[in-house]
């Protein structure tokens, strides 16, 4: 077999030790890390398995009201966890539109933050793939490209972010706390990812040893409890990963939006954090027009990177309709079908 | 006609049985979900080794390098076979000893004709050192551009399509009768490759016993593909044992010998150590054949009252580029529709894929979506109700020969279905109806029609001292329910309970099953059951009134009938005794009989016999979004006598939910560059989950078929998929307004129409 050093700290002082080797990688659930191993995709010298630092697996209400999830917290625990489904409803929803039952079960926060691209270019060894060998070339350009981005792409890579979770984080102000060999900082989750630019192999700010330990959420994103959706077009109902999503929360004011937040999925290497509309949609008349000027703002640098030019229409109908349905109110309970455009079907509805 | 046909049709001994016709639960379900059925894979003789392939990464040229040494060295790795190396077959795998031995490779010489092609081998200590090993041989390759798509080369026409059928069949003047036609619609319907994508993976585990080869490994086929080993090993038969007691799904890609089993067998040759080989999930779209992709042009003419004068059925398919199988996707335009011209038409292009080769409705599926389709399009034409529009169309005899069907109750499964579904209520135009959330909402339909085969099939039933039974063929369970299904037959042809009766299958020791496809192991398997039982009865019968003793002495000539484990004269049912008594006075430990069965080929000279079906579908869309949800699903099938209708029932469901996934789902999205296929997992090559499958109901309507085969058996494993295709399709257009002819539908296609 591939013979890597496989260790399991304590505590996370350990880890940070640990990681320091070259090639080392964190390991948590492996439901990505493992699979591109398998895969050759990724062949890394260490696994640090940071399983069991069990100090990273507690969400806590700090004095402020921020709430801080532990890094290690499960997908599913978080998304059931009452309080923060009821304080978060967007992001509850957006966790619980990811993949399937049981890798939800698995799957932890930081993994999903930092889980790789799904282009199928990069996962096939044999294709040219910047992200995964610095310079030799992108296959997905001229190739089988209906579901890669629109957004901020670049000549060197035109993937997309796959995770759920990370466009309401994004829309919510989300901050991501960071432990590393030069101790602790912290960023806005909007500025963990990076655009591929010429250095798509880059994908978050993270330098090697850096392990990101737990993500917080503002007490000011409880504002938008009452008024928040995370909404999913894939191409089954269950179980596969977004053409388009977007996450967006309003503060209704006398009918009138006093805050807005929008974010999209699937359209960019990074959750897409889609300010100008918001701006534009502060102040306004919670209508269908300053929804749909708020789409057209949010997709005015959008861009077909190859047999894709439909995600725009696409996307711009999407922002249009998770507005709607953040202004209809948070539904009182968690969808059937959480962020399926049919979770508002009663009757039809099954476990996702 | 065999004589035990003749006995079983026209009896002078009757068996009276009841366990036909029950919905039993399946007698291995508690073995499969407590973990106790081993599949192949599951056996780990004592010494067993790993191996592991490695797969070709180009579509087209030669390996020119493997880095042997460095995969020798990693620790664990036992051996490397490669084209230079590996031990010689008695027989060229490139060979075509008869129409069903498929050319494969077995590292008969360093071309490489698809990606994932097996190149080498690699035998190691452990499965993981073995992956290693076969990661280290870091191939090198020369390559030439593959050819991929399917206008990828010069298209011809094929010698013969399917099983040979004719690659151009003509029945009347289509031409005129498309001229003559007051409406005409030209469309055409494109599908993409397709996998079998079963739970299981392709596994084999080889142990070779001095001459003797003993093998587990999931098959649809033990006699045919011993016969084949047999061949390729120069051995005999004999002296191969096969078990394949499971299959954790077949559908067509377990019905023939593969290449990575011959490797399999081969590796466990060279070590002279049990080898077990299991192709990885991304190895298994390559060398165990698909799908063929189609593009289907129907040109259809009707008068302006909605009657078809003529259709023609044109389909373009895919073949590799060393192997003839083509599809037969326009074969059942001749047996569906009542149009006094038919014809269909092919042609073919060479890929450098693997072979394309039975997948689950081979012919029919990709067939059916394109031609209930286009019947959808001409009955919009003709500005009539679909349903209105095929039953104007029924076919009272088969249309393009002109056969009676030996039975068809179409006309039933129409109305039954219609009416569950509640179909007369449908809006003529399309996106007429919406939901109170606003979403499009359409419905369609589809026929249903698969062909109602037998194969060639033997068994043994045997009566033991105490009464009780033991029956054998080798059947294979795919997972459908054969155990279950060939039981229940074993013990009424004993006239015994089932709790009375061992049933045996699973192994290549056992009378010759034939193949579980076409939808005919029931009838294959069924048969010869009945016909077992029928000879050993009458050997009983024999014995007791040719002996005075017996209280059924002399009842020869009336007859007695067999019930319960007693032999009753027939005239006086008051006398009899038991099988047990009968053995015993005669000094017998058991008595034996065989059975037999084979199609009748004078009652498939005089009938067409096919299954058919109607399924009704109803689908949203979100008119903004494209996305498309199936919420009710009705299908209404004939297929003659139901052995088991709980099982019949889940192959049903299980058929239409496939027809979903060809409809919306299932893609083997393919780089026309390098050939790799990009989508090669379960994660991503899409097939429905619990979310798409809506609530679906399927039954039977009451057929009986006195000539298709003595039970009465016509077979479900296939038909359920078609029409399902179609209706969903048909549901999508109506919800829509518009037509997607590109399979599966997308939500591009749908955001491109303003869906």
């Amino acid at each position: 077999m591939n013979r890597f050093d496989y260790v399991k700290p304590a505590t996370v002082a350990e880890a940070i030790a640990a990681a320091a080797a070259p090639g080392a990688a964190y390991l948590a659930s492996g439901t990505n890390l493992l699979d591109l191993m398998k895969g050759n995709v990724v062949r890394p010298a260490r696994l640090v398995d940071i399983t069991g630092l069990k100090e990273l697996t507690r969400i806590e209400t700090s004095g402020n009201g921020d709430v801080r999830i532990g890094a290690l917290v499960r997908n599913a625990d978080l998304a059931y966890d009452a309080s923060f489904a009821k304080d978060f409803p967007a992001v509850a929803e957006a966790l619980l539109s990811g993949a399937s039952a049981q890798l939800r079960n698995a799957a932890t926060v930081g993994g999903n933050l930092l889980q790789r691209t799904r282009c199928a270019y990069f996962y096939d060894t044999a294709s040219a793939c910047n992200k995964r060998t610095a310079g030799s070339g992108c296959d997905a350009r001229d190739g089988e490209n209906s579901q890669h981005a629109v957004l901020g792409w670049s000549e060197a890579c035109i993937a997309t972010n796959p995770s759920d979770f990370c466009v309401p984080l994004t829309a919510f102000d989300a901050i991501v706390e960071i432990e590393g060999p030069a101790g602790r900082r912290e960023v806005s989750l909007d500025a963990l990812h990076l655009l591929p630019g010429r250095t798509p192999e880059r994908e978050t700010v993270l330098v090697p040893g850096e392990m990101i330990v737990a993500v917080r959420l503002p007490a000011a994103a409880r504002a938008f409890a009452g008024h928040a959706r995370y909404l999913k077009v894939r191409e089954r109902n269950s179980y596969a990963f977004a053409v388009v999503s977007t996450a967006a929360g309003l503060v209704i004011e006398n009918g009138s939006i006093r805050e807005a937040r929008l974010a999209l999925g699937g359209v960019a290497a990074k959750p897409w954090r889609a300010r100008e509309a918001e701006t534009l949609l502060a102040g306004q008349a919670a209508d269908a027009r300053a929804f749909e000027r708020a789409a057209d703002a949010a997709l005015r640098d959008a861009k077909p990177s190859g047999d894709n030019a439909y995600k725009i229409p696409l996307a711009r109908q999407l922002i249009v309709r998770a507005l709607q349905a953040a202004m209809q109110g948070t539904p009182a309970r968690m969808p059937a079908l959480p962020a399926s455009p049919f979770s508002s079907v009663p009757g039809v509805l099954h476990d996702a | 006609m065999t004589p035990e046909l003749n006995l079983s049709r026209d009896p002078a001994h009757i068996r009276h049985g009841s366990n036909i016709g029950q919905p039993l639960s399946r007698v291995d379900g508690l073995a499969k979900v407590t973990g106790r059925a081993t599949y192949a894979a599951d056996n780990n003789p004592p010494g067993l080794l790993y191996a592991v392939l490695a797969v070709s990464s180009i579509a087209r040229g030669r390996v020119t390098a493997l880095d042997v040494d460095a995969a020798k060295a990693h620790p664990g790795v036992v051996e490397v076979m490669t084209q230079a190396n590996r031990p010689p077959l008695h027989a060229d795998p490139d060979g075509k000893p008869n129409p069903f031995a498929f050319r494969f490779e077995a590292l008969q010489n360093d071309r490489v004709r698809y990606a994932n092609q097996p190149i080498a081998v690699v035998i190691a200590e452990s499965l993981e050192a073995a992956t290693e090993g076969a990661a280290l041989l870091a191939p090198r390759y020369e390559a030439e551009p593959a050819r991929i798509g399917l206008d990828a080369d010069a298209a011809y026409v094929p010698p013969a399509v399917g099983m040979g059928s004719p690659a151009e069949e003509r029945h009347g003047d289509v031409e005129a009768a498309l001229a003559g036609s007051d409406r005409q619609i030209t469309a055409v319907y494109e599908t993409p490759p397709h996998y079998h994508n079963a739970m299981e993976p392709h596994a084999i585990v080889a142990e070779w016993q001095g001459d003797r080869l003993v093998i587990d490994t999931p098959t649809q086929g033990l006699v045919m593909m011993r016969a084949r080993l047999a061949e390729l090993f120069g051995i005999a038969p004999e002296n191969i044992l096969i078990r394949s007691p499971y299959l954790g799904g077949g559908f067509g890609g377990k019905g023939l010998m593969a290449g990575p089993q011959v490797l399999g067998i081969l590796a466990a040759k060279m070590v002279g150590r049990p080898v077990k080989l299991v192709a990885r999930r991304e190895q298994l779209y390559g060398p165990f054949g698909h799908r063929s992709p189609t593009r289907q042009t129907l040109r259809l003419g009707a008068n302006a009252a909605g009657q078809l004068a003529g259709i023609h059925h044109h389909a373009r398919i895919a073949t590799s580029s060393f192997e003839d199988f083509y599809e037969s996707a326009a074969h059942l335009t001749h047996t569906l529709y009542a149009a006094p011209a038919i014809a269909t038409t092919y042609d073919a292009v060479r890929m450098d894929t693997g072979t394309p080769l039975f997948v689950r409705a081979p012919g029919i599926a990709p067939g059916s979506i394109a031609l209930e389709s286009a019947v959808d399009e001409m009955a919009a034409a003709c500005g009539l109700d679909p349903l209105a529009f095929r039953v104007k169309n029924y076919a009272e005899v088969e249309p393009s020969t002109g056969k009676p069907f030996s039975s068809k109750a179409l006309r039933e499964c129409y109305t039954q279905g219609a009416e569950r579904f509640g179909w007369w209520d449908r809006p003529l135009k399309p996106r007429m109806m919406r939901d109170k959330d606003g979403f499009l909402v359409g419905w369609g339909m589809g026929t249903a029609t698969f062909h109602a085969l037998m194969f060639a099939g033997q068994a043994r039933a045997v009566i033991r001292r105490d009464g009780s039974g033991v029956v054998e063929s080798g059947a294979h369970d795919m997972g459908q329910g054969a155990w279950t299904a060939f039981a229940q037959i074993a013990a009424d042809s004993l006239a015994l309970e089932r709790d009375q009766v061992t049933f045996r299958a699973g192994t290549s020791d056992l009378p010759d099953a034939g193949i579980a496809g076409g939808s005919a192991h029931t009838a294959t398997v069924g048969t010869p059951i009945h016909n077992a039982g029928a000879a050993v009865i009458a050997k009983l019968a024999e014995l007791a009134t040719s002996d005075q003793r017996s209280p059924l002495f002399g009842a020869g000539n009336a007859g007695v009938i067999a019930r319960s484990g007693r032999l009753l004269r027939r005239d006086d049912e008051g006398r009899g005794e038991s099988y047990a008594d009968i053995l015993a006075r005669a000094g017998l430990d058991q008595v034996e009989g065989s059975g037999s069965g084979m199609p009748d080929p004078a009652a498939n000279e005089q009938y067409a016999m096919h299954s058919h079906g109607a399924v009704f579908a109803e689908v949203k869309v979100d008119p903004d979004l494209g996305q498309v949800r199936v919420t009710r699903m009705v299908g209404a099938f004939a297929a003659g006598r139901i052995i088991n209708p709980k099982l019949v029932k889940s192959q049903l469901i299980g058929g239409m939910i496939w027809g979903i996934s060809l409809a919306l789902h299932e893609e083997a999205v393919t780089d026309p560059r390098s050939g790799r296929i990009m989508n090669a997992n379960l994660g991503e090559y899409h097939v429905p989950v619990n979310a798409d499958v809506p609530a679906i109901e399927a039954f039977t309507v009451e057929e009986h078929d006195p000539f298709v085969n003595p039970l009465g058996i016509k077979g479900v494993g296939e038909i359920g998929i078609t029409g399902s295709a179609g209706a969903v399709a048909n549901a999508v257009a109506h919800a829509t307004g518009f037509r997607v002819r590109r399979f599966p539908v997308r939500i591009s296609d749908l955001v491109r129409a303003g869906a």
